[in-house]
């Protein structure tokens, strides 16, 4: 089965590419999934449909699943992601109050999407970020050491200069904090939409 | 001999000690060359196993004798677990982003010595940095004849993918990793068969964590005999620990284990923030039961920290001050846990759920005298005696991780829990 004729060129060949790099189509579920949800904004069910197609699964597999993570997003998204961690670590450095606080500014509460659709906002568990608590990604790119207030600022730069992509140096210079540990290299790629911004086949560029 | 195996490289190149150049000045790769030319893949495989080093993912088996169970069927998979979740641990995050070549060439080395012609690196989907930096990695070393067909004239062949998750704990279990991977949900698989006679697409398979796999090129350049000699017998080799919590300094920190907690939390730590006291300490993940005070001159090994009623984990260290509402930090993790219950079993699935009810019913002062007890009857449902190492009535040991946190904060601090709980005459009705 061939990728379906309305998505990009470039997502119809990595489709097919991602198929073969598996000795089983039925791995390729879950990048597909990603690429699904970049066609469509979410993982809709019409996604979930194409996906089966292309691994020669049923749709009701396919939805089995992508309800079983909880990064294939079932409903629409807003532009920027907004993941607070929540877990032990940022739990006992003030994660429940950045959490409160990108709420508070957002006009978004937990599990929803603003009305504008600009933000989503969710609390997370544990990003691996523990020793830079409290933590949050935006559209999975990382910020360590967010204090309420720089969060708060972090949000309101997201709506008035419209990062993208998103570049996790470029949050954690202006808004965060203590780092895990030091970062390394200069990023230069980062995420465009609300998913994760990664190619298994390859486009990585940073740090060349 | 320097005291630093895994994190040397980042310190002498802070800039890009990611890249192919950097990694190859400082020898990286010569380990593989010299191993695809003189040694033979049963030789590989020996000084893994004369290493003693012990599997760095939480379960602490040791890795050679995980390799020696490998069956002959073919063919073989290995499989990178990369899929960090257990909360309080971010160090294969740095492993993965400051140093991915020395991984790829773990990878090369254990499917030379385990006959691997594939292998998958199984990242976290909350990852996508360090993924793109393995990624990157990955491309260069193909490009430089390091992976793909015939590498390096010798004509074994290997191909590597990278594989990333999509937000599930559970994952890091191998064989909800291997679901997760074959495209099924990520629920753990009932063992046995063990991957290493039923993996991968039913194929034998090794399933090693990031720091086991990181380790290898040193194990190699230098001999298995020269890395079992670092720190205690049964405690080989250095280890990566991540601190975080209340302490001055938290961080990832590579150390010889063998000195005590007391010099790890308040030497290599720091001490506790704001000079404030230390109330107890996680040892290694949230799945581990807690450490008090009393027990901060236990050396930090494997082996002492199970004698004395723990684990070591994955190396996650979380620390917790006299300000610490441990009632409020126990019910954190036990909402975690209730949160990646995969389902399956009832257990688990219902007892988790239970669990975080309770806690957080008398965190919120609508707590009965009979919930202490009946936390207890539920834990002891998942996992039966409440002894350690825990016995458990679920497929995987999720479940009994939940109730690592319940026994704690009631064999230490039931004092606390009682006192938050309303008297009879108080409580409200219905």
């Amino acid at each position: 089965m061939s990728p379906p004729a309305d998505w990009s060129p470039e997502n119809r060949e990595r489709a097919a590419r991602l198929i073969a790099a598996y000795p089983e189509r039925r791995s390729a579920v879950m990048p597909l999934l990603y690429i699904a949800a970049m066609e469509h904004g979410y993982v809709s069910t019409e996604a979930m449909a194409e996906v089966a197609a292309l691994t020669g699964l049923t749709a009701a597999q396919v939805q089995s699943v992508a309800t079983f993570y909880t990064m294939y997003k079932r409903r629409e998204v807003g532009k920027y992601l907004l993941s607070v961690c929540t877990s032990i670590s940022c739990f006992l450095l003030g994660g429940d109050d950045v959490l409160a606080a990108v709420e508070s500014e957002t006009d978004t509460p937990d599990g929803e999407t603003s009305a504008d659709e600009l933000y989503s906002v969710e609390h997370v568990e544990c990003i691996g970020a523990c020793g830079g608590a409290p933590a949050m990604q935006v559209n999975y790119e990382l910020v360590e050491g967010v204090v309420p207030d720089k969060a708060k600022q972090l949000c309101r730069w997201l709506r008035d200069a419209s990062p993208d992509p998103v570049l996790g140096d470029e949050m954690q210079a202006l808004f965060g904090g203590q780092r895990s540990f030091e970062w390394g290299p200069k990023e230069t790629e980062g995420a465009t939409v609300p998913v994760p911004a990664f190619d298994p086949l390859g486009s990585a560029s940073e740090g060349r | 001999m320097s005291d630093v195996i895994l994190t040397s490289r980042m310190d002498a190149f802070p800039a890009d000690s990611n890249t192919l150049e950097r990694y190859r000045e400082s020898g990286g790769y010569l380990a593989l060359a010299n191993a695809l030319r003189d040694m033979a893949p049963e030789a590989v495989a020996a000084e893994v196993k004369a290493s003693n080093i012990r599997g760095r993912g939480g379960a602490n088996f040791p890795a050679g004798v995980k390799w020696g169970f490998l069956a002959p069927a073919e063919p073989h998979y290995l499989v990178v677990n990369a899929d960090e979740s257990e909360p309080g641990t971010f160090k294969d995050r740095q492993l993965l982003e400051r140093d991915p070549h020395q991984l790829v060439e773990g990878v090369a080395l254990a499917a030379y010595a385990l006959g691997v012609p594939h292998a998958f690196i199984y990242v976290r989907g909350e990852y996508p940095k360090p993924a793109r930096r393995v990624q990157h990695a990955v491309e260069e070393a193909y490009a430089a004849g390091l992976l793909g067909d015939d590498i390096l004239g010798s004509g074994f062949s290997l191909d590597v993918t990278v594989h990333l998750g999509a937000g599930a704990y559970i994952c890091g279990e191998e064989t909800a990793l291997l679901n997760s991977l074959e495209g099924h949900r990520g629920e753990p698989r009932i063992k046995p068969p063990f991957p290493a006679v039923e993996g991968l697409y039913a194929s034998p398979t090794i399933v090693n964590n990031v720091e086991t796999i990181s380790n290898i090129p040193w194990i190699v350049a230098n001999g298995g005999a020269a890395y079992a000699a670092i720190g205690p017998e049964t405690s080989a080799g250095t280890r990566l620990f991540s601190l975080s919590g209340h302490v001055q300094q938290p961080g990832n920190y590579e150390i010889v284990m063998g000195m005590s907690w007391r010099e790890f939390i308040y030497e290599v730590g720091g001490g506790i923030r704001d000079d404030r006291e230390l109330k107890c300490w996680i040892p290694g993940g949230a799945s581990a039961p807690w450490f008090m005070p009393d027990q901060l001159d236990t050396p930090v090994t494997i082996d002492d920290v199970a004698g004395n009623g723990s684990m070591l984990g994955s190396g996650a260290v979380v620390v917790m001050d006299d300000t610490t509402n441990v009632v409020a930090a126990a019910h954190r993790i036990v909402k975690f846990f209730a949160h990646e219950s995969c389902g399956q079993c009832t257990p688990c699935r219902e007892g988790t759920t239970w669990l975080e009810a309770m806690l957080w019913r008398i965190l919120t002062g609508a707590g009965r005298p009979m919930d202490l007890e009946m936390l207890l009857d539920v834990s002891d449902n998942i996992s039966p005696g409440l002894r350690w190492p825990p016995l458990q009535t679920t497929i995987c040991p999720l479940g009994p991780s939940a109730v690592s946190p319940i026994r704690s904060i009631m064999t230490h601090f039931r004092g606390e829990v009682e006192a938050m709980i309303p008297s009879q005459e108080e409580a409200p009705v219905g």
